[in-house]
């Protein structure tokens, strides 16, 4: 019996729908809280291609919901990972991995190589790359994002419908985690979920698409509800005119007196401004050290604290230096405004 | 005229209500009633949250009693 049977008894999928499954790619962009379950169901309806991107690697926080990691997985690549167990899972899908972030320079390339895309991110900058990238390659993607016990859902540019930037004209610097804020894990299970469920609709051309439509989940008060979004055609055409709008966010850090050393990587945002700041990735560290300053405090920070512990340990462990103090709760805590 | 107005994430937090029954005088829009609601609220980008009449995104509406507004900041997390 077909593994697929289940689903061709639904007249919505049949065998023609099936086939379309089959022949469908679809990009999985952040393969973390949304990106798992989404992953798990689109192998498990035979969707012929996926993609999974991601240059994140596992950690013991990710566990409690991005459910296609295990303990063993931590410090391994999450899209290689992905990749496997997904393997073991529907062998019949051929997977891409991308172990690297979406950039301006890469996405249209990228996003013009699948049918659909499905935004597992956390953060606003690739938010906007991925729907201007959409718009300048003509697909549709299904957006989800998360704070604490709500959130949100829609498909944009499915069929020249609204995009993002009808709903969100200006981006915003409160890049809010997952990490930053807490969530439990079965939020992201919910709301990757309904994404799968968009991206077969729309492969599959059934039923209704959540498309000039935004949801709107409360985990906690058990509620839903339902916004009418309009298309923004100026915002579009801009897009379609001048390319893609990139998103550099900067910020100010409350203390301009002080030293600080950002170990993230270039391309992590927000970005601070000021000539007390300091910016050497992790893998760098060794090759630059001597740009620190070692005769006065130095406050080290990355997104959430932790990278930057690391790297207080190797920095006083293998070149003696003792006037880092970590920023525990990462650069949210220490921005101005 | 009373309007309700629903709250969501950070909105929802600065607020600590998920909504509320206003009761306003004169001809209102909703961006001018979105104003005068985060006025003095401790969120950073004001201009980013969206609002919503009668689960419509629209700001150039213009209030009328029994109307139910939502203000929606954007999220990121995932």
């Amino acid at each position: 019996m077909s593994r697929y049977d289940r689903q061709i008894k639904l007249t919505e999928v049949g065998p023609g729908g099936q086939g379309k499954l089959r022949n469908a790619k679809v990009l999985i962009v952040g393969v973390g809280g949304l990106g798992c379950p989404a992953a798990m169901y689109l192998a498990g309806a035979g969707v012929g291609k996926i993609g999974l991107m991601d240059h994140d690697k596992v950690d013991m926080s990710n566990l409690h919901r991005q459910v296609l990691f295990q303990e063993s997985d931590v410090a391994r690549s999450k899209a290689v990972v992905a990749k496997e167990r997904l393997e073991k899972q529907n062998s019949e899908v051929r997977f891409e991995v991308f172990e690297v972030p979406l950039t301006v320079e890469n996405a249209e390339n990228i996003i013009n190589q699948y049918d659909v895309v499905l935004d597992g991110t956390d953060n606003f900058e690739t938010k906007y790359l991925i729907n201007d990238a959409c718009i300048l390659t003509n697909k549709p993607w299904v957006f989800a994002s998360i704070y604490k016990n709500e959130g949100q859902l829609s498909v944009f540019n499915y069929k020249n419908g609204p995009t993002y930037r009808c709903v969100f004209p200006k981006s915003t610097r409160q890049n809010i985690s997952c990490e930053a804020t807490g969530v439990l894990g079965v939020l992201p299970g919910i709301l990757g979920t309904l994404q799968a469920a968009e991206v077969l609709k729309i492969i599959l051309g059934a039923g209704e698409v959540m498309s000039g439509r935004l949801k709107l989940i409360n985990m906690m008060r058990a509620s839903e509800q339902i916004i009418k979004i309009n298309k923004r055609p100026e915002e579009v055409e801009k897009i379609r005119k001048n390319g893609i709008a990139p998103v550099y966010i900067d910020c100010d850090l409350k203390n301009k007196e002080q030293w600080y050393l950002d170990v993230r990587e270039v391309f992590e945002q927000p970005k601070p401004k000021g000539k007390k700041v300091l910016s050497i990735p992790m893998s760098d560290l060794t090759l630059r050290y001597q740009e620190i300053p070692n005769n006065q405090e130095v406050f080290v920070f990355c997104q959430s604290g932790k990278r930057s512990k690391n790297a207080i340990e190797i920095l006083k462990n293998e070149f003696g230096f003792h006037n880092l103090k970590n920023v525990e709760g990462g650069i949210e805590t220490i921005i101005d405004g | 005229m009373k309007v309700t107005v629903k709250y969501f994430g950070l909105v929802a937090e600065a607020t600590e209500k998920s909504e509320e029954v206003l009761d306003l005088n004169g001809t209102l829009t909703a961006l001018e009633l979105k104003v005068q609601c985060l006025n003095g609220l401790a969120i950073a980008d004001k201009e980013s949250v969206q609002i919503a009449v009668n689960q419509n995104l629209d700001d150039t509406i213009t209030l009328k009693d029994g109307d139910e507004v939502a203000l929606l900041p954007p999220f990121a997390g995932g």
